[in-house]
């Protein structure tokens, strides 16, 4: 079939759907948790730093909220900040450890969020000394690295809970024990984790950990950073000393309770969620690896988050896939260039070992609350159509062998 | 449960008005492209005198460019293509095969003066950052022209382009880089966006740096 009508019988066969499967990018607000949070934008909307009632009302709502927080954390009420972001709270940490020792040595893993590589690539700049640990062809930094990679002047790792793009779960616990056994501070970026993986602190043992409401079916725009008592951070953000003079700025009472309101309800969820979730990722990960040839899956294939499926598709490029499924109503994500505001595509697939290749061809699924198994069909059912047609467009037939060893040698059709 | 995306107004987005990133031109491009190879296996281009390769999957476009060159009139009367790359790699092809191939073809001295600006205009234009995504079209375009004078033995008329190549799998050449310079660029960064040079490619990134510095030093100094 010539490729006109084979585009325009894919377009015309499916009515639009509104499948969202890029929940790690953001997930849609819970609506209970816009009802928690309704009274205090236009009713309750005092300052919680007043001494009158209606701030004692809002400081109240904001020390419960806290409250609960840190009982998901196992942790005290002391130990929680809130701020404006996920990216905000990793610089909180980072910045705030590295500015308070003035000097040193940081550690961190080559497949990290921007908000943590960039914000460590500026301290190197301004003289830290800074290691990027690699990661196996799985996506797991090995624990033993992290100690080998520890020295006299180590200040702090900065290693995440699970991946924003793969979804691989990191081993943690162990990573922070080898940190705890040389007195060097451990933080991890948690925003992926909020949702599906358990978050206390004490079993975890970490010393900073930031998490994120617009992960979670929470509002936008706040952050909460895990810091254990007795570390002590320079601030980033200066002011009238509010969140125990870590993070100034009046707070964000609606947002905070939004926070609280959606980490208890996912967190309450979880293990029946996770079931499911996982029973969907399985199956889109099994439909597509079967369906869609010179096709594979980015990460591991169990230590990975209920939600997340990550592919490459050799041969076609992401952004051009990404295209197509919108046009269908699937909303996706890719680690092509094309969609990035560098040239360079995702660090994180590259950091698998995989060329530049694979990054391009790389698609990322990610499930949630209201993904069914009839969406996952859909997908199933199209993905190998719009393949064959980018692939009849596309003048390249790469070696999924050697791509996936790692070389991406030139391969004409 | 399926979420509705919902407009300000409370009506649910509907097929008729879809928000789309590029312009009309590159959608009906890239969801029907004209002029491509379907079937590069059943593809008879033993009548095509001129064909050209640029880019690299690592640098996440790449196309493959035959041409039919009429050798009376001199016009490309026949344009061909394979891409891989994003939609606006793939638009960008097509419209550049329309546009040498319309009118009863091109002059070949014209279609050797193409610049991907005359591409872009054509398309509608492009978001800024998607501009490197379009400039490939025409070196494969002159490649397979200097193909198809090396085939009928104008050497004469070969370009020899008096200039050092610095990324082969662009074919970003130091003239380029002066002229992204000229318009502009003035960090790796703004200049990567332009020419798509060195990426993937620690050499030529290298050599690139070089060059722009000098050129800065020579213009700006």
């Amino acid at each position: 079939m010539k490729i006109s009508s084979q585009v325009n019988k894919l377009l015309k066969d499916h009515k639009k759907h509104d499948i969202y499967l890029d929940h790690a990018a953001t997930t849609p607000m819970d609506p209970a948790v816009k009802a928690a949070m309704d009274p205090y934008f236009c009713d309750k909307f005092g300052n919680p730093s007043g001494f009158y009632e209606i701030g004692l009302r809002a400081h109240e709502a904001l020390e419960e909220a806290r409250n609960k927080v840190a009982k998901i954390l196992n942790c005290s009420s002391r130990e929680i900040v809130f701020c404006g972001s996920g990216t905000e709270s990793d610089n909180l940490a980072i910045l705030g450890v590295a500015r308070f020792k003035g000097k040193g040595h940081i550690i961190t893993s080559s497949i990290e969020h921007h908000a943590v590589l960039e914000t460590i690539e500026r301290l190197e700049k301004q003289g830290f000394d800074i290691t990027i640990l690699p990661v196996d062809r799985d996506g797991f930094v090995n624990p033993k690295d992290l100690d080998d990679a520890i020295r006299e002047d180590t200040i702090l790792a900065s290693i995440m809970y699970a991946n924003n793009e793969i979804g691989v779960i990191e081993p943690i616990k162990e990573l922070a024990t080898v940190c705890r056994n040389k007195g060097v501070l451990f933080h991890t970026d948690a925003c992926q984790a909020g949702c599906s993986l358990d978050l206390d602190v004490k079993e975890l043992g970490v010393d900073l950990m930031t998490i994120n409401g617009s992960k979670i079916y929470g509002p936008k725009g706040v952050g909460c950073l895990y810091v254990k008592a007795g570390i002590r951070l320079e601030p980033i953000v200066y002011g009238g000393g509010q969140e125990r003079g870590l993070r100034s700025g009046t707070e964000n009472v609606p947002g905070v309770i939004g926070f609280a309101k959606a980490l208890t309800l996912c967190q309450d969820d979880k293990d029946k969620e996770n079931k499911r979730l996982t029973q969907l990722r399985d199956k889109l990960i099994k439909g597509l690896i079967t369906k869609v040839p010179k096709c594979f899956l980015n990460g591991h294939a169990v230590k990975r988050l209920p939600n997340n499926v990550n592919i490459t598709i050799l041969d076609v490029e992401g952004e051009a896939m990404g295209l197509f499924l919108n046009e269908l109503g699937i909303y996706a994500s890719t680690g092509s260039a094309c969609t990035s505001k560098s040239l360079d595509p995702s660090h994180v697939i590259t950091a698998l070992g995989l060329p530049y290749e694979a990054a391009h061809g790389s698609m990322r699924f990610t499930l949630g609350h209201c993904t069914t198994p009839e969406d996952i069909d859909f997908v199933i059912e199209v993905m190998p159509k719009i393949v064959e047609i980018l692939r009849k467009i596309s003048p390249l037939d790469l070696d999924s062998n050697e791509v996936q060893e790692g070389h991406g040698n030139l391969h004409y059709k | 449960m399926n979420i509705k995306i919902v407009k300000t107004d409370g009506d649910v987005e509907g097929l008729a008005e879809q928000k789309w990133v590029y312009s009309p031109s590159v959608k009906t491009h890239f969801f029907h492209p004209e002029n491509l190879v379907e079937d590069v296996n059943g593809f008879d281009d033993s009548d095509y005198n001129g064909v050209g390769a640029v880019g690299s999957p690592a640098c996440g476009d790449m196309m493959k460019m035959w041409i039919k060159v009429d050798p009376k009139s001199d016009k490309v009367v026949d344009c061909k293509w394979q891409t891989f790359g994003c939609a606006s790699a793939i638009a960008s092809t097509s419209m550049l095969s329309v546009m040498v191939t319309e009118n009863g073809g091109m002059k070949v001295d014209d279609a050797l003066a193409l610049k991907p600006q005359n591409i872009l205009e054509r398309l509608g234009g492009l978001p800024p950052r998607k501009v490197h995504c379009s400039v490939l079209g025409d070196k494969a375009l002159r490649k397979a022209i200097n193909e198809y004078f090396r085939h009928s033995k104008q050497f004469d008329r070969m370009v020899i382009e008096g200039s050092v190549m610095v990324d082969p799998d662009t074919r970003i050449t130091d003239r380029d880089i002066e002229e992204a310079v000229l318009e502009g660029a003035d960090d790796m960064d703004k200049l990567q966006k332009k020419l798509k040079v060195g990426i993937a490619n620690k050499d030529a990134y290298a050599k690139a740096e070089a060059l722009m510095g000098k050129f800065m030093e020579k213009y700006y100094g």
